[in-house]
């Protein structure tokens, strides 16, 4: 079946009354815990992968993708209308975007990210649907060896590339591996890690964990730092864009998806690394560069379709290779298992019509996000102003729920305190949340892909090494690891005499600290990583890493 | 911020790294004491990859005590409502904690809706809310929602506990 006629069976599946329900449901609900502070699409999917046990996993999906793009857009309101960003994905939004609002061109600003997350939602679930099938078509001919090589990439790439400091994130990594070897070993039956305790036989519950990071970790964080004087939000009307915003809007808009798609696609995938990319582009093409820092459209058009797209690229290797480069696809994975569905390249012969509506759903979710948030961005506006106890009390009345929910057993919470407990220390100490969750959820395939290559092998550990595309895989994994160095002796050649651009650029592909002879200080906000603006660059110098 | 506070903040990094020291030392001693014979169809075995994640861990420790007593410091995580000019304030936490533990505590024998109730309005007081009966009615409310929501909508059945009969 061509992917045309594919498609159109899962618009065919997505567009029964029941699912085209569940991706209005999705897409609201993931507007809603976009916009509210401390809630991010991962942990609603997450919280919600118990409650949707009971639907079929098609309409559950079509939810998720609802939600996945609901989370994004939500993310960027909050950005524009509040100066401090949730997601690191939207710290480059805020910029321009609340310097608009602060100008009076909210509506301005919301209408172009609006616009301009469709269009590039759009393009961008477009090309998930034309590259998905030929990765495929790729990805069977690979053996175990290549699975192993391009899983050690994924994880080595997310940790080294992402975050500020490469030596945490390799901490968070081993940690979350460590969770991931928990219970019966499958091949051997022995029990790693279970302290002759039963209820830990079976392994930790994924939505235990990730609850318990993502949820009550934020939520135990963010109470003991709670902000006590409440932000002022920009009120805000119904977003609208004339002409003139027309015209600046529409070439950064297809510039931005070009920045996103493939970098979301890439194994190290997030939408930092495009998002920033898009801004200093279109900070240099602009006719209006005098613009910039105070409120420029492209400034937000850009980075925004760039989010999106990204957002769209990530499902690449989550559908096609079952490799998931962010926290919500890493999640949305989880579910998959938990529906038994097996995650791979097979995923799209053994599971095609589940996910083609999924697909499907993607473009759907899009178009709904832009019919319904166009006029509902006044009560979105609104919702910011919900009572922070209120908010985070819930938070953790419905992680507690969720996580009970899985097997009825008190055992769980006493599993998600402790594992909150340390997702506050994570978040108190910079180790970022990512490299845990993925090697939650990676540790466990990587393991079984090492072994069933060292069994072709006969335990020779040549057999690593046996497939071409592995040996190009780890040759990579050593540039990234080797990269740091190369930085420095690069660096070291030529001090300030770079380019704004590739300085900025290279500073945000290491995660590493300022550049020198940074001209723009807006820009350290950036670097810093979803962190507060109030950075100095003194204390950035200091947490350079070994 | 005086050099004292900072060689605190310091130390109490240096914690990170002995717990990211002791999980690895735990994954390795695990590991040991696991009994294989060795088998041509696994010749990896269940103590390989326990052995390298307790290697990841150890020498991750250690260059994180290097670098926390070189002066490096990860950086908090920022956030919409998040403030880090001032310290953790515990006052909020540990009663937060409590509620959560209690609830633990009471989910089985006294049934979610007493147990969630209790979540909810300990949580809520413990965040700053001062509006008590408000605060009790929505805890109630929530509480029994999910209770028959998801005892109707999803055939979850929640514990009733004390409540049993009456729910």
């Amino acid at each position: 079946m061509d992917v045309w006629s594919s498609l159109m069976d899962g618009f065919a599946t997505a567009l029964t009354p029941m699912n085209f329900l569940y991706a209005v449901i999705g897409v609201l609900l993931g507007t809603a815990v976009g916009v509210l502070p401390g809630l991010g699409p991962a942990m609603t999917v997450a919280l919600l992968l118990p409650v949707t046990y009971a639907l079929e996993p098609t309409s559950a999906f079509i939810m998720f993708a609802g939600i996945y793009y609901g989370g994004m857009y939500g993310g960027s309101t909050t950005s524009i209308l509040l100066n401090t960003p949730g997601e690191s994905s939207s710290v480059v939004t805020a910029i321009e975007g609340n310097k608009m609002a602060k100008a009076g061109r909210a509506a301005q600003a919301l209408a172009t990210a609006a616009i301009g997350s469709f269009i590039a939602g759009t393009i961008g679930t477009a090309l998930l649907a034309v590259c998905a099938p030929i990765v495929v078509e790729f990805a069977v001919s690979l053996g175990a060896p290549s699975y192993f090589a391009i899983m050690v990439l994924a994880l080595l790439a997310v940790t080294a590339v992402l975050g500020s400091s490469r030596l945490r994130g390799f901490a968070s990594l081993g940690l979350g591996l460590a969770i991931g070897l928990v219970g019966i070993d499958s091949v051997t039956g022995q029990r790693r890690l279970t302290f002759g305790q039963p209820l830990l036989a079976d392994g930790l519950d994924i939505v235990v964990v990730a609850v318990a990071i993502f949820a009550v970790g934020e939520a135990l964080w963010v109470a003991a730092h709670l902000r006590r004087t409440p932000l002022h939000v920009i009120p805000v009307g119904r977003p609208w864009m004339g002409k003139k915003d027309w015209g600046r809007s529409w070439k950064p808009w297809l510039r931005g998806t070009a920045f996103g798609f493939p970098f979301g696609a890439l194994p190290a995938g997030g939408a930092e690394i495009p998002t920033f990319l898009s801004y200093v582009t279109e900070k240099r093409l602009s006719k209006h560069p005098e613009e910039f820092g105070k409120g420029a459209i492209e400034g937000v058009a850009g980075p925004e379709a760039a989010n999106n797209a990204a957002a769209a690229g990530t499902l690449t290797p989550m559908l096609a290779l079952g490799l998931p480069t962010n926290a919500t696809a890493a999640v949305m994975l989880a579910a998959f298992t938990s529906y038994g569905i097996q995650p791979g390249p097979q995923l799209f012969s053994s599971q095609g019509p589940l996910v083609w509506a999924l697909i499907a759903s993607l473009f759907i979710g899009n178009l709904l996000l832009l019919l319904i948030n166009l006029p509902l961005a006044p009560l979105w506006a609104k919702l910011l102003q919900l009572p922070r106890p209120y908010l985070y009390a819930g938070i953790l009345f419905f992680a507690t729920l969720g996580a009970y929910s899985v097997n009825l057993q008190a055992f769980d919470l006493v599993i998600l305190l402790v594992l909150g407990a340390l997702g506050f220390m994570m978040r108190r100490f910079g180790l970022p949340v990512l490299p845990l969750i993925l090697g939650v959820i990676l540790g466990p395939r990587i393991e079984g892909q090492l072994r069933k290559t060292l069994q072709l092998s006969a335990g020779d550990p040549v057999g690593l090494f046996s497939e071409p595309i592995a040996v190009v895989i780890y040759i990579i994994v050593g540039l990234i690891l080797a990269w740091p160095l190369l930085f420095k002796l690069v660096r070291r050649n030529r001090p300030a005499a770079n380019t704004v651009s590739t300085a900025e650029a290279t500073a945000a592909h290491s995660g590493s600290s300022a550049p020198a002879g940074n001209p723009v200080h807006a820009d350290n906000r950036v670097l810093a990583d979803g962190t507060a603006a109030s950075d100095s660059s003194a204390h950035q110098d200091k947490k350079e890493t070994p | 911020m005086s050099s004292l506070t900072t060689g605190l903040k310091g130390r109490a990094e240096l914690g990170v790294a002995l717990l990211l020291g002791a999980a690895g030392v735990l994954v390795f001693l695990d590991a040991n004491g696991l009994v294989t014979p060795y088998s041509q169809s696994d010749p990896v075995g269940p103590k390989t990859v326990p052995y390298i994640v307790a290697g990841l861990l150890v020498v991750c420790a250690v260059l994180l005590a290097i670098n926390v007593i070189r002066g490096g410091q990860g950086e908090a995580e920022g956030g919409e409502d998040i403030d880090l000019t001032h310290p953790a304030d515990w006052k909020t936490i540990l009663p937060l904690a409590g509620a959560f533990i209690l609830n633990i505590l009471l989910i089985d024998w006294a049934g979610w809706v007493i147990s969630g109730t209790v979540l909810f309005w300990g949580s809520v007081l413990a965040l700053g809310s001062r509006r008590y009966v408000r605060d009790g009615l929505i805890s109630v409310a929530l509480s029994l929602l999910t209770f028959y929501g998801f005892y109707l909508g999803l055939g979850i059945a929640l514990p009733a506990g004390l409540l049993e009969g009456i729910l």
